[in-house]
């Protein structure tokens, strides 16, 4: 089976599901945790990932925010078929990800691919970068043929910024950005359709920070790539991505155009969120709407009754408790907010 | 026996202080050309290179700049607790209130760093022992540079958890370090910073580990605190951001290089050296959708191999002949500020 022949579904006429490449339906990923050495009995489930549903289209960037722990890297590894979810479905071009076996997996990577967030962990000190580069034309063979591809890893290093001539050197004669750019070109090696950045710039320093976001930037245009761009920082979010799903403790709490979610969020949690992100302005000191949460994120091992932000909220009341509140669009919330109270809050700009 | 035999049987000369004549109208740190080097196999590494600043009580000194600029270096340099070798301090003076600290006998300089100095390190985990309980952790600092006791040791450090708002002081203080979420942990160092009410704070990266919700809260008690105590604080960080909330005066470093110093609003509103303008142009902003970020060219250079002139000229876009041969001293620029260019004036106007 071909490539081309693994996505039917990919060009109906009719119906918005044509633009997605990407559909989440109601995914669930538990972890157990165990006890015991020999005899392991699982005594209780971390809920990493506990009900997503939302769509990536075509040559969009979506951004996945949260804090450590919300579950947005185990989204990411399960988009990748890095983890089996629980339950749910997956659907990558049309087609159904989450029960493959390890030869259909393999096919479907060309599809999608990953860039991770530590550039000096994820690359292989032992191989050079040529190898590096390469490595995904050894398993996908029919890619590129033999001869051609000491060429197609020069083309790739320098269509993400590396001098091609260093193809024989080693990931610790690079810099952090650089080698970021070799994960990049290692991800951009099969033409993927989608690509999913798991913190990619955030072991960067600043100045190379921006060298590398453009970089994605400039590979989507060429591309037309789809990004899953998974980040704490939500100032680089804001920069890159078209729509935002903010996390919590494994759920999605809201989503979003990046105008809505930035000029017009409705979840509280978001709110708090946005409002604690410093801006670089000493003269916006002092002028801006500070939400500043009390306490800690509860354990996602045990989550909290009805909606899992009510612990830290200030809006909480008793329903808050006993319901859980659906991620639906509302009567103050003109996008998806999962908020019993959700109503529009500016927090980033300067308040009189 | 009285506590003060205890504690000299423990070897422990509470009095060391006394007997140094700090001088009250001086200021409070002043460093004056400091340089360090570290020693490496491929060469001398000029990791702090001529870095001179004030630092007056209540007032916060940010010092900004990326991985390998010598911030860290420099903090570690005022508290003495470099490692030496491969580092060395090649020249220059750190003031406290008028008195040489590396003229200072090691035993004396060693009350000075809780006392006097203290600091607050980026990663609490690893700064933290993990095999002794934060409450015997904190109450060390009691038995080793007064005259406490361990029990009143111990009832100082369940006061200061209460202090650094962790909740349930008095059974936490018998938790050890992994039990403490990240924030907690940062928490639980600047309750250690503050033990003996220093003058000076040093924040390493105090919030860098942190999530931006934690990072908050933390950065508010740090600023709450030294309000009250009326500290003088060095904040280190590459944050920009996070420097624009609390800093007073900022001092930009570069590849061991103070490149630029001025009072933060200047700083942010018409930055006078390149390496700050470029900063402060690739950076996103949380409350603006900004155009593609200007990313500043090129790389840091390695600082056993400098370039020759002006270290930032391969990056620069202000650069002309004379940055590749000549290094620019920091000139006086009108409102009190310096900056480490040639052409300054150019780059304050565009």
């Amino acid at each position: 089976m071909t490539t081309e022949a693994s996505r039917p579904v990919e060009q109906p006429a009719l119906g918005e599901s044509a633009e997605n490449v990407i559909e989440v339906t109601d995914l669930v990923k538990y972890f157990p945790l165990t006890r015991g050495i020999l005899f392991k009995r699982t005594i209780g489930q971390v809920r990493a990932v506990d009900g997503i549903s939302l769509q990536l289209r075509r040559g969009e960037t979506l951004g996945v925010v949260g804090e450590s722990g919300c579950g947005k890297s185990t989204f990411g590894r399960l988009l990748m078929g890095l983890e089996r979810p629980t339950s749910g479905s997956i659907r990558l071009l049309g087609q159904e990800t989450s029960r493959l076996n390890s030869t259909e997996l393999r096919r479907m990577r060309r599809n999608i691919q990953i860039v991770l967030q530590d550039p000096y962990s994820s690359l292989d000190p032992r191989m050079t970068v040529g190898d590096i580069v390469g490595e995904p034309f050894d398993v996908h063979a029919d890619v590129v043929p033999r001869k051609g591809r000491r060429k197609a890893v020069q083309d790739l290093l320098d269509v993400v910024g590396l001098n091609p001539d260093h193809i024989n050197r080693y990931p610790h004669q690079f810099s952090g950005g650089q080698r970021q750019r070799i994960g990049v070109a290692r991800a951009l090696a099969l033409k993927p359709e989608v690509i999913v950045c798991d913190e990619p710039v955030s072991a960067l320093d600043v100045s190379v920070q921006a060298q590398v976001v453009n970089l994605f930037e400039k590979l989507q245009d060429e591309f037309d790539l789809s990004y899953i761009f998974i980040a704490h920082d939500l100032s680089v979010v804001r920069h890159i991505a078209d729509r935002v799903a903010v996390m919590y403790l494994g759920k999605v709490v809201e989503i979003g155009t990046e105008k809505e979610i930035y000029e017009e969020p409705t979840h509280p949690y978001t709110q708090a969120l946005l409002s604690a992100v410093p801006v670089p302005d000493p003269e916006l000191r002092g002028h801006r709407d500070q939400i500043v949460l009390e306490g800690d994120v509860p354990s996602p091992a045990n989550p909290p009754s009805g909606c899992r932000f009510r612990t830290r909220c200030w809006k909480a009341e008793e329903i808050c408790a006993e319901q859980e509140p659906p991620l639906e669009e509302r009567s103050d919330s003109a996008h998806p907010s999962a908020c019993h109270f959700a109503k529009v809050r500016d927090v980033i700009h300067a308040v009189e | 026996m009285s506590e003060s035999v205890i504690a000299s049987q423990r070897g422990i000369d509470v009095a060391a202080l006394q007997r140094v004549h700090f001088d009250r109208d001086a200021p409070l740190l002043e460093v004056d050309d400091l340089h360090v080097e570290f020693h490496t196999r491929d060469g001398t590494a000029k990791a702090v290179n001529g870095v001179s600043f004030t630092l007056h009580e209540g007032e916060t000194l940010g010092i900004l700049g990326e991985s390998g600029c010598g911030k860290s270096v420099t903090a570690q340099a005022i508290m003495g607790i470099l490692d030496i070798p491969p580092a060395r301090v090649a020249g220059g003076k750190i003031l406290f209130r008028g008195v040489d600290l590396q003229k200072m006998e090691e035993k004396t300089r060693r009350h000075i760093r809780a006392n006097k100095i203290a600091m607050i390190f980026q990663d609490a985990l690893s700064a933290l022992n993990p095999v002794f309980t934060v409450g015997w952790q904190l109450g060390e600092i009691y038995r080793k540079h007064t005259e406490a006791s361990r029990s009143q040791a111990k009832a100082k450090a369940v006061e200061l958890l209460d202090l650094v708002g962790i909740p349930a002081a008095k059974e936490r203080v018998n938790s050890f370090p992994h039990q403490f979420s990240g924030g907690m942990r940062q928490r639980v160092m600047i309750a250690m910073a503050l033990a003996l009410e220093p003058d000076i704070i040093i924040a390493d990266e105090p919030t860098t580990a942190l999530d931006v919700t934690v990072q908050a809260q933390v950065m508010k008690l740090l600023s709450d605190l030294q309000q009250d105590y009326r500290m003088g604080l060095i904040l280190i960080t590459h944050d920009m951001a996070v420097m624009a909330d609390v800093a007073d005066k900022i001092c930009v470093m570069y590849a061991g290089n103070a490149v630029e110093q001025a009072d933060v609003h200047q700083i942010y509103s018409r930055p006078a050296h390149p390496y700050s303008k470029g900063l402060l142009e690739s950076i996103p902003r949380v409350d603006m959708k900004g155009q593609e970020l200007a990313a500043i060219k090129g790389l840091p250079p390695v600082l056993v191999d400098p370039p020759p002139g002006c270290p930032f000229h391969p990056r620069c876009t202000f650069a002309r002949e004379r940055c590749q041969e000549e290094k620019p001293e920091l000139y006086d620029v009108p409102g009190d500020r310096r900056s480490a260019c040639f052409f300054w004036e150019e780059v304050i106007s565009s």
